[in-house]
């Protein structure tokens, strides 16, 4: 029975829960369970909090008892990708330099989870400040993929979607900042949602790169990553780049599942070369899905989205020279004494905390994004990657006009071994070229499983993009395209993942 | 002649001697603490003096995670201060972060506008101790926030060397600042201190009048950086517009409107005397120095500098309607020097008399009195007797002083009104001020209290000139021959046998009239 509840859908588990088949002190101890027979081998969690997930479960059972008017999700557990902050549980972004830190507030994606009555099981691994896309730059050690654990999981949200895949949680928080709920959510067969820029609150996510972040789900399932986004969704005060509207109709498009008469643009610089073969033949199979389900298909051309990846890697890195700057030993965190000095001024301690606290990639992009913003290179770099960002944005708004929504293959290969591109961040990058156009445009995207590939038997994902504050067209049309994978595989995907044994990995 | 850069010169030239070869070029930075309830990017309160950090949250800490989010009310003020200077307001507008590594710094970046600024091109009317008015041209006011504060503790100066740990509040960090820069100021040449002084007196009444902050110099609201540079006086027939402008120190956080004015003397007097002597000045910033009066080294300051500015990302763009813009010029209060003029004319004062109450900071305290009843003469004379010389002799400002002791405009109304009234003559309400000065209460109180009131019994008066005259026969004769000028000295007599409390007046008219000159 215990290992059942873990492989339901969230909605399933709602369901149980709201004619009381199962409470959910069961369901949050079964995922606990769960975590402590797998979590050695997959490395999903940098923190489990057993009693407060419990205390959470008991509480909202109480309230269900009571027969408190309770949130669908109420009692459904959940992990958060440990770079979002939360009150009383470590908060460490993958770093060293946050080690042991306890935020004295919770993000605000956090206050919603709470408020719906959501267990929060621990905090998820990441790459170090969510730069990377293999979670191997994690300063506590990378994640694995549950489908063959000696490759990566993607990343940096590595950690979220392989609790999702190794069904040690039904839903999980990631963050995206140029495809990281995206990317390891197609190589590890589950489906992760990018909302538009503004649409969830960044308050309390440790910020990367403040312009392109955007928390969003992760599960195993279109309607249940639906029904969390829901819950995370809407305008928030304390962000003031949130978006001031109502949230879109996700849930309800989910449950619609049509694409009937709509017409789907496949982006032209988005597949074919660069793509391994069985990613591009599991995409086209799917785009001829979706054909069979009524929809029409076109190619758009983003001629733009060519110089995507560099525009991303000028950006990216120069507002994390910012962002990162506070992290400098003087109010929390790590405080690292410069060696061989007597009496060390701030600077000096500043900078040997910086040295020991951070790791290779972050350094890497620090060094990268304070070139880019010095003056004399300012024009050069930042303002001309603006620019191109502007260019990006306007392919987008042109290829919308023809297409309400837009598809390519999420990431160019499958899953990766550990440790293969290591040594070649250039490599590591191109991972995310994909995903990286809709975070310069601020618009939503979605990836869910669309196969296996041949030549490796692993997951493939498709990727959907939508028009801004348009995220539910993503789950009408993720949710119909799901709906005929599932027909033809007999099965959902995750069915075929090969089964975890307990133990710790050597 | 070689040359080089120098800091300190063995003598400093004298001040004319400058301006015989050289043209003073000012440029002034003057930063404002608002008075808004809460901080620029969050809800804390910015309330001075509060215990170390007792005024922090997660987002003017700078924790990971927290996120700004603008205070209107310190976009309104900064618009109604842009107004005010007669400035451009900007229709679009973004904040910037400006990094550089700092202890009291929570994020590392500070909040501020770099070349998208909410306010441009202004400038304000000053107006100089000669009457004259000088048009001081303002470059920009932006929006930003104040860091923390550090505490160096152990050490004998309060200063980092020497101290064995720091210590860093925070309450102050994001508590809205504006910075109100000007354009070079030249054409000042040997008033350049005054027009220095008169430019910050100006802007802070003015900052005053919007009520926009406390702006207290010495608790370090308002801030000034003053600029100087010197360049070579024009040749015969060249503009000295044309002349370049020459390398500008920095002197830091001047903090009253003296030391603007002493500060701008010095600089200008150490860089004569370095040009003068071959060398040149670099570029930096320099330390004011209140007790001696010079300044001292800081920090280098090369254009060098790389703050690495760019657009803020957690903030969305400041884009004030013109709806808005117009509604706040409508609140805008009638400025400081239009008011001092309207004023002036209604109360029939001159202009040394205006300035002398201006100075005194009493104007406010005239017109109330006013306002309760006195006349223009009475109260200028009242306030800027007894209580700008007690305030003045405590270094505290009339405001406060007479506010401390008790002394409200209405009080002197009264006092005036029992002279004009007859109880009182002018040594008589002296001894009543010093009283209310001294808190036994109100002018009727005190007079009652020390018996002070002219005596209204003539007979008693008559007894007493009766007796001067037979005492002072002499003088008594001179009057009789037509000699009046001497009776001033029979009615000090009176006055002195009556203590004072006799109408000098009504004892004139009756020892006129006793030795036959009525």
């Amino acid at each position: 029975m215990t290992t059942d509840l873990t492989r339901r859908s969230a909605a399933e588990m709602a369901s149980l829960l709201s004619t009381k088949e199962v409470s959910s002190v069961e369901l949050t101890q079964a995922h606990l369970d769960r975590t402590d027979a797998v979590d050695g081998l997959v490395h999903s969690y940098l923190h489990v909090d057993h009693e407060g997930a419990l205390a959470q479960a008991r509480a909202v059972d109480e309230r269900r008892a009571a027969g408190d008017d309770l949130h669908v999700l109420a009692g459904v557990p959940i992990a958060v990708k440990d770079i979002l902050t939360t009150i009383g549980l470590p908060t460490t972004a993958g770093s060293r330099i946050l080690e042991g830190w306890i935020p004295p507030y919770d993000a605000t994606v956090v206050t919603r989870l709470r408020e719906a009555g959501m267990p929060i099981l621990g905090k998820t691994n990441l790459d170090e400040f969510a730069m990377g896309s293999s979670t191997e730059h994690s300063a506590y050690g990378p994640s694995r993929n549950p489908w063959d654990l000696e490759r990566i999981p993607g990343g940096s949200g590595g950690g979220s979607s392989s609790v999702v895949a190794s069904f040690q949680a039904p839903l999980a928080i990631g963050t995206d900042t140029g495809g990281s709920i995206r990317q390891p959510a197609a190589l590890t067969g589950t489906v992760g949602t990018k909302p538009t820029y503004g649409g969830v609150s960044r308050y309390g996510l440790v910020a990367l790169a403040s312009s392109l972040d955007q928390a969003g789900p992760c599960a195993r399932s279109v309607l249940d990553t639906a029904l969390l986004h829901a819950v995370i969704a809407g305008h928030d005060p304390l962000d003031s780049t949130s978006i001031d509207a109502p949230v879109p109709a996700v849930v309800e498009a989910a449950r619609r599942a049509d694409v009937s008469g709509m017409i789907v643009g496949v982006i032209k610089q988005l597949t074919g070369e660069g793509y391994q073969a069985g990613v591009q033949t599991r995409f086209d199979e799917a785009v001829a899905l979706l054909v069979d389900r009524g929809a029409t298909v076109v190619e758009v051309d983003c001629p733009s989205f060519d110089y995507a990846l560099a525009t991303y890697y000028l950006i990216l890195p120069s507002e994390a020279s910012s962002n990162l700057a506070k992290f400098d030993a003087m109010r929390y965190g790590l405080r690292v004494p410069p060696a061989g000095v007597d009496a060390p001024s701030a600077e000096q301690v500043m900078a040997a905390s910086r040295d020991a606290g951070f790791g290779d990639e972050v350094k890497r992009r620090i060094i990268l994004g304070t070139y880019a913003l010095s003056s004399g290179y300012y024009a050069a770099y930042y303002g001309q990657a603006q620019k191109v960002r502007r260019l990006i944005a306007d392919d987008f708004a042109r290829a919308f006009a023809t297409a309400d929504v837009l598809l390519s293959p999420t990431a160019p290969t499958t899953a990766f071994k550990l440790g293969e591109k290591l040594d070649d961040p250039m490599a590591m990058y191109r991972g995310d070229v994909a995903t990286i156009p809709a975070n310069l445009a601020g618009v939503p995207g979605m990836s869910l499983p669309s196969g296996l590939a041949d030549e490796d038997g692993l997951p493939t994902g498709i990727q959907i993009l939508a028009p801004a504050t348009q995220d539910d067209r993503l789950y009408a049309v993720g949710a119909a395209l799901e709906a005929a994978l599932v027909a033809q595989w007999g099965a959902p995907l995750l069915t075929r993942a090969p089964e975890l044994t307990e133990g710790e990995l050597r | 002649m070689t040359t080089h850069a120098t800091r300190e010169p063995e003598t400093l030239m004298g001040y004319d001697e400058v301006l015989a070869v050289f043209d003073p070029v000012m440029g002034l930075e003057v930063h404002v603490e608002l008075g808004t309830a809460t901080k620029m990017f969050c809800g804390c309160s910015t309330t001075f003096g509060g215990q170390p950090n007792t005024q922090t949250c997660p987002v003017c800490l700078g924790l990971p995670g927290a996120l700004p989010v603008v205070n209107e009310i310190g976009v309104e003020s900064a618009i109604r201060i842009g107004l005010a200077l007669n400035c451009e307001i900007a229709t679009w507008c973004r904040f910037a972060r400006k990094n550089y590594f700092y202890p009291d710094m929570p994020k590392n970046f500070q909040t501020s506008q770099y070349d998208e600024p909410i306010a441009f091109e202004g400038y304000l009317d000053v107006d100089l101790d000669d009457g004259t008015t000088f048009r001081v041209l303002i470059e920009r006011a932006h929006m930003e926030e104040d860091t923390g504060k550090s505490l160096h503790v152990g050490g004998a100066t309060g200063r980092i060397q020497g101290a064995d740990h720091s210590l860093v509040d925070y309450n102050r960090a994001g508590i809205p600042l504006i910075e109100i820069v000007t354009k070079p100021i030249t054409g000042a040449g040997q008033r350049a201190p005054e027009v220095a002084r008169a430019y910050v007196t100006a802007l802070r009444d003015l900052l005053k009048a919007l009520d926009v902050s406390d702006v207290k110099m010495e608790q370090g609201s308002m801030r000034a950086d003053v600029n100087v540079s010197l360049r070579p006086l024009a040749a015969e027939g060249q503009d000295q517009d044309e002349v370049r402008l020459g390398t500008r120190t920095e002197t830091k956080n001047v903090n009253s409107f003296r030391s603007v004015e002493r500060a701008v003397r010095h600089e200008m007097m150490r860089h004569g005397a370095i040009l003068s002597g071959g060398g040149s000045i670099l570029q930096e910033t320099r330390h004011w120095h209140e007790d001696t009066g010079l300044t001292t080294s800081g920090r280098e300051k090369s254009d060098a500098e790389d703050y690495r500015y760019f657009p803020e990302p957690d903030l969305v763009p400041v884009a004030p309607s013109r709806e808005l813009v117009e509604a706040l010029r409508a609140t805008l209060p009638e400025p400081p020097s239009d008011r001092r003029k309207r004023l002036q004319g209604d109360w029939g004062y001159s202009d040394l008399e205006m300035r002398d109450v201006q100075n005194a900071g009493v104007v406010e305290l005239i017109e109330a009195t006013i306002a309760a009843g006195g006349s223009p003469a009475g109260a200028r004379k009242w306030w800027m007797a007894e209580p700008s010389r007690r305030a003045n002799a405590q270094a505290q400002d009339v405001v406060s002083y007479a506010a401390e002791v008790g002394l409200t405009p209405a009080r002197v109304a009264e006092l005036e009104a029992l002279v004009t009234g007859g109880r009182l003559n002018d040594q008589l309400a002296r001894q009543v001020m010093d009283g209310v000065l001294d808190g036994e209460g109100s002018p009727t109180t005190v007079a009652d209290a020390r018996g002070l009131a002219l005596v209204q019994d003539d007979g008693a008066l008559e007894a007493a000139v009766d007796v001067v005259i037979a005492a002072n026969a002499a003088v008594a004769d001179k009057v009789r021959e037509g000699k009046v000028a001497a009776a001033g000295a029979l009615i000090g007599q009176v006055m002195k046998q009556m203590k004072g409390q006799a109408d000098a007046a009504k004892a004139r008219e009756m020892i006129m009239s006793k030795l036959g000159q009525g």
